[in-house]
C-alpha cells in the first residue's frame, strides 16, 4: 500500500507539471451557459429555432449540411418546428429530381424527406466560389473541432484587426481563435444582420450562441434521448449493483472469508 | 466438487451426457474450485468476456447498416447515428466499448504482472493472452479505420507504411496490403473483412485461455500452490459468479457514463471530418490504448529499428515467464520487485502520455528514456532480481499463513471471538 501511495504521488506530480506546460499554449475560449450540458441537458427550443434562422439566412449561403433532412426540423428533440412549418421550409427550396418518364431531370420544391439542399453543386464549385477554401459541411462540425461548441462560439466572435506586423493576404482575415489566426471566412455575423421572428435582439453574441446550439443539435440529434436514457440506465445499474452487493455479502458470509 | 464422478440424475441426461458430455462441462464450470482469497483485480477476466461479447453483438448490428466503401462509409456511419433506431446507442457502445476493453485488458495484464500469474505452470495461459492482446490491437486499429474519417485514413496510412521499413520487400508488401498504391477502397474493404473475422478468432483463443486456466487453476494474491478442492477454495458458483457479477456492474456504471455523457471524449475530433487524401492532419495520433507503443516507435530515429522496437516491446512479454527468474510469484513477498513493478507502471503511463505529444524536444527525450527503461526492466532488472532479491517467507496455505495471519485469518478469528 505504501508503494501505491508513493506511486500516486509521483504520477500526480508528473501530471501537474505536464498539464502546466500545455496549459501555457492553450487558448481560452469564450464561455457561455449551454443548456444541453450536464446530466439532464436539453436544447433550448427557441434558441434552436433562432439558430436555424441564422444558419439558413447566413451560413447556408456557403456551408452545406448534407446529412440533415427537412423532416429532422420537426422531429422530437430538435427545433421542433410543426410539421406544417417544416413542410413550408422544405418547399422554399428547389431540388433536382428525376429522371421522369421522358428521361428528363426536373426541379421541384423540396419535401420533408429531402436532404438539406447544398449551396454548391460539389466541393470544387464551393472552393472556386470561395477563393480556394472549402466551407466545411456543418452536419457534424461541432464534433469535428477540438474545442467543440466553445470553439465555434468563440470563433464567430473572434474577428479582430490583425496585430501590427502581421501580414494578411488578400481575402484572409484575422481571427483570435482560429488555428494559426488566419481564416478565409470573413466575419459572418454583425449586429442586426438578421431579424429574429420572436423579437430577440440579434446581437453577434446572441446569434453566435443560437447558431452554435443549432449546430450541436445537427451533430447530435439524439442528444436529449441519450441524456434521458443515460440517467435511467445509470440509476438502474446503481440499484442493481447495490442489490447484488448485499447478495454477495450474504453468500460469502457462509464461509470464513471476506469480499 | 467431484467432477470426475459427476453423473446426471435423469435418464435422458445420462443418455445425452454419455454421447456429448456437455453436462459434465457445465458441472465442471460451476464446481470449479477457486481460491477464496482472490481480490477484485481477479474479476477482470469476467469483465473482459463481457467486453468481447458486447463488441461482437454491437458490431454485428452495426455491420448490418454500415457500408464498406470509400465513398459511402462516412455517410453510412452518419446514417447509423441519425436514422437507424438506437443506432447512436449501438455505435457509441461499440466505440467506447473498445476503450473499455483495453482498459480492462491492461488491468488484467498488470494484475498478472504483480501476482506473477505468468509463471510456471501457467505459461501457456499467459502466451495465449499475449496473442489475444495482439489480435485485439489489430482489430481495434482496423475498426478505427472503418468510419473513414481523417484519423482513420491517416492512421491507416501511417501504420501500414511501417511495413515499408522491411528491407527489400517492404514496398511490395505495403502495396499488397493496400491493394493499390495508396490507402483506398480496397484497403477499406479488406480491413472491414478482417475486423469482422478477428473477434471470432479472439473468442476461440479465449476458450483456450480459459481451458488452459482450468488445468492448474487460478493463481491467487498469495501466489502459492493450493490444494484443490480444499478449505482454501470455493466453488466457482455461486461465490465467484456473484463477485464477478458485482464487479462487472461497477464496471458497467463507468462504461455507461462514457456512452451516455461523454461518448466522444476518447476519440479524436478529426475523425468526424471525412477522409481526405489531400489534407494531412496536424498531428496523427492513434487511440489512447496504443499510445505507449506509438511512443516507443517514434523514440527510435531509424524507421526499421523503430518498428523492431515497437514489436519487441509486445513480444518481449511472451517470453516473460523465462525472463523472470524468481521462484516467488506474488509481489507481496518480493519487496524489491514490488518497487520496480510500480516504476514500470509509471513508465508505461509516461510512454502513453508522450505518445500523444509531438515527437520533439523534451517529449522525445522523455520517450527515449522511458523506452530504454521499459526494455531494461524486462531484460536486465527482472532476470537479475530473481537471484539477488531477498524475499519474505511465504505462507504454506491461504488459511494457515506462517506470518501471524493474513487479513482473512484475522477476520475469521475476530468473528469467532464475537460469537464467544
Amino acid at each position: 500500500m505504501n508503494a501505491f501511495i508513493k506511486f500516486c504521488l509521483i504520477i500526480s506530480l508528473i501530471i501537474s507539471i505536464f498539464s502546466q506546460s500545455i496549459a501555457a499554449e492553450k487558448v481560452d475560449y469564450l464561455k457561455t451557459d449551454w443548456s444541453f450540458k450536464g446530466l439532464f441537458g436539453k436544447f433550448d427550443r427557441a434558441s434552436l429555432q433562432r439558430g436555424y434562422q441564422v444558419y439558413t439566412e447566413v451560413c447556408a449561403a456557403c456551408h452545406s449540411m448534407k446529412y440533415l433532412s427537412y423532416r429532422n426540423l420537426s422531429e422530437k428533440g430538435g427545433p421542433e418546428f410543426s410539421v406544417e412549418q417544416a413542410k413550408a421550409i422544405a418547399a422554399s427550396f428547389e431540388v433536382v429530381d428525376g429522371p421522369n418518364a421522358d428521361g428528363e431531370m426536373f426541379t421541384r420544391p423540396a419535401k420533408l424527406s429531402d436532404k438539406f439542399v447544398m449551396p454548391y453543386e460539389n466541393e470544387k464549385a464551393a472552393q472556386a466560389a470561395n477563393g480556394g477554401a472549402y466551407p466545411p459541411d456543418m452536419s457534424v462540425l461541432v464534433k469535428a473541432r477540438g474545442g467543440g461548441v466553445d470553439y465555434i462560439y468563440s470563433l464567430l466572435q473572434g474577428y479582430e484587426t490583425a496585430p501590427a506586423g502581421m501580414i494578411l493576404d488578400e481575402g484572409v482575415h484575422y481571427n483570435k481563435y482560429m488555428y494559426g489566426n488566419k481564416i478565409k471566412m470573413s466575419a459572418p455575423l454583425s449586429d442586426g444582420i438578421i431579424e429574429y421572428g420572436d423579437g430577440t435582439t440579434a446581437s453577434v453574441e446572441q446569434m453566435s450562441k443560437d447558431v452554435t446550439t443549432f449546430l450541436m443539435w445537427a451533430a447530435e440529434p439524439h442528444l436529449e434521448a441519450r441524456h434521458r436514457m443515460g440517467f435511467k440506465a445509470i440509476i438502474y445499474l446503481i440499484i442493481l449493483t447495490t442489490l447484488v452487493y448485499f447478495s454477495m455479502k450474504k453468500i460469502w458470509s457462509r464461509i470464513e472469508s471476506e469480499v | 466438487m467431484s467432477e470426475h464422478e459427476f453423473r446426471p440424475k435423469s435418464k435422458v441426461g445420462q443418455w445425452f451426457n454419455d454421447r456429448l458430455p456437455l453436462l459434465t462441462l457445465a458441472n465442471h464450470l460451476t464446481d470449479y474450485p477457486t481460491p477464496k482469497n482472490l481480490n477484485y483485480w481477479w474479476t477482470f477476466g469476467g469483465i473482459l468476456t463481457f467486453c468481447l461479447i458486447t463488441q461482437i453483438v454491437t458490431g454485428l448490428t452495426l455491420a448490418m447498416h454500415y457500408i464498406a466503401h470509400a465513398d459511402m462509409a462516412f455517410e453510412s456511419v452518419e446514417h447509423i447515428m441519425r436514422d437507424v433506431n438506437y443506432g447512436w446507442l449501438i455505435r457509441y457502445i461499440h466505440a467506447n466499448g473498445a476503450s473499455m476493453f483495453f482498459l480492462a485488458v491492461y488491468i488484467h495484464i498488470f494484475r498478472s504482472l504483480f501476482y506473477g500469474s505468468y509463471k510456471s505452470p501457467r505459461e501457456i495461459i499467459w502466451i495465449l493472452g499475449i496473442i489475444i492482446y495482439l489480435l485485439m490491437m489489430a482489430a481495434a486499429f482496423m475498426g478505427y479505420v472503418l468510419p473513414w474519417g481523417q484519423m482513420s485514413f491517416w492512421g491507416a496510412t501511417v501504420i501500414t507504411n511501417l511495413f515499408s521499413a522491411i528491407p527489400l520487400v517492404g514496398e511490395g508488401i505495403v502495396t499488397w496490403l493496400w491493394g493499390g498504391y495508396s490507402v483506398d477502397n480496397p484497403t477499406l474493404t479488406r480491413f472491414f473483412t478482417l475486423h469482422y473475422l478477428i473477434p471470432f478468432l479472439i473468442l476461440g483463443l479465449v476458450v483456450l485461455h480459459i481451458w488452459a486456466l482450468h488445468v492448474p487453476g487460478n493463481n491467487n494474491p498469495v501466489g502459492i500452490d493450493i490444494k484443490k478442492p480444499s478449505k482454501d477454495t470455493v466453488p466457482f458458483h455461486p461465490y465467484i459468479v456473484i463477485k464477478d457479477g458485482f464487479a462487472l456492474l461497477m464496471f458497467m456504471i463507468v462504461f455507461a457514463f462514457f456512452v451516455f455523457y461523454s461518448p466522444n471524449i476518447l476519440g479524436h475530433a478529426d475523425n468526424y471530418i471525412e477522409a481526405n487524401p489531400m489534407v494531412t492532419p496536424a498531428h496523427i495520433v492513434p487511440e489512447w490504448y496504443l499510445l505507449p507503443f506509438y511512443a516507443i516507435l517514434r523514440s527510435v530515429p531509424d524507421k526499421l529499428l523503430g518498428v523492431v522496437a515497437m514489436l519487441s516491446a509486445i513480444l518481449i512479454l511472451a517470453v516473460l515467464p523465462w525472463l523472470d527468474t524468481s521462484k516467488i510469484r506474488s509481489a507481496v513477498f518480493r519487496p524489491l520487485y514490488k518497487q520496480f513493478y510500480w516504476i514500470l507502471v509509471a513508465d508505461v503511463l509516461i510512454l502513453g502520455y508522450v505518445g500523444a505529444m509531438p515527437a520533439e524536444g523534451l517529449y522525445l527525450l522523455i520517450a527515449r528514456v522511458a523506452t530504454a527503461y521499459y526494455f531494461l526492466h524486462f531484460l536486465v532488472i527482472l532476470p537479475v532480481l530473481g537471484f539477488k532479491e531477498k524475499t519474505i517467507p511465504i505462507p504454506l496455505s491461504i488459511t494457515e499463513p506462517v506470518l501471524g495471519g493474513t487479513p482473512n485469518l484475522a477476520m475469521a478469528k475476530k468473528k469467532e471471538s464475537k460469537i464467544e
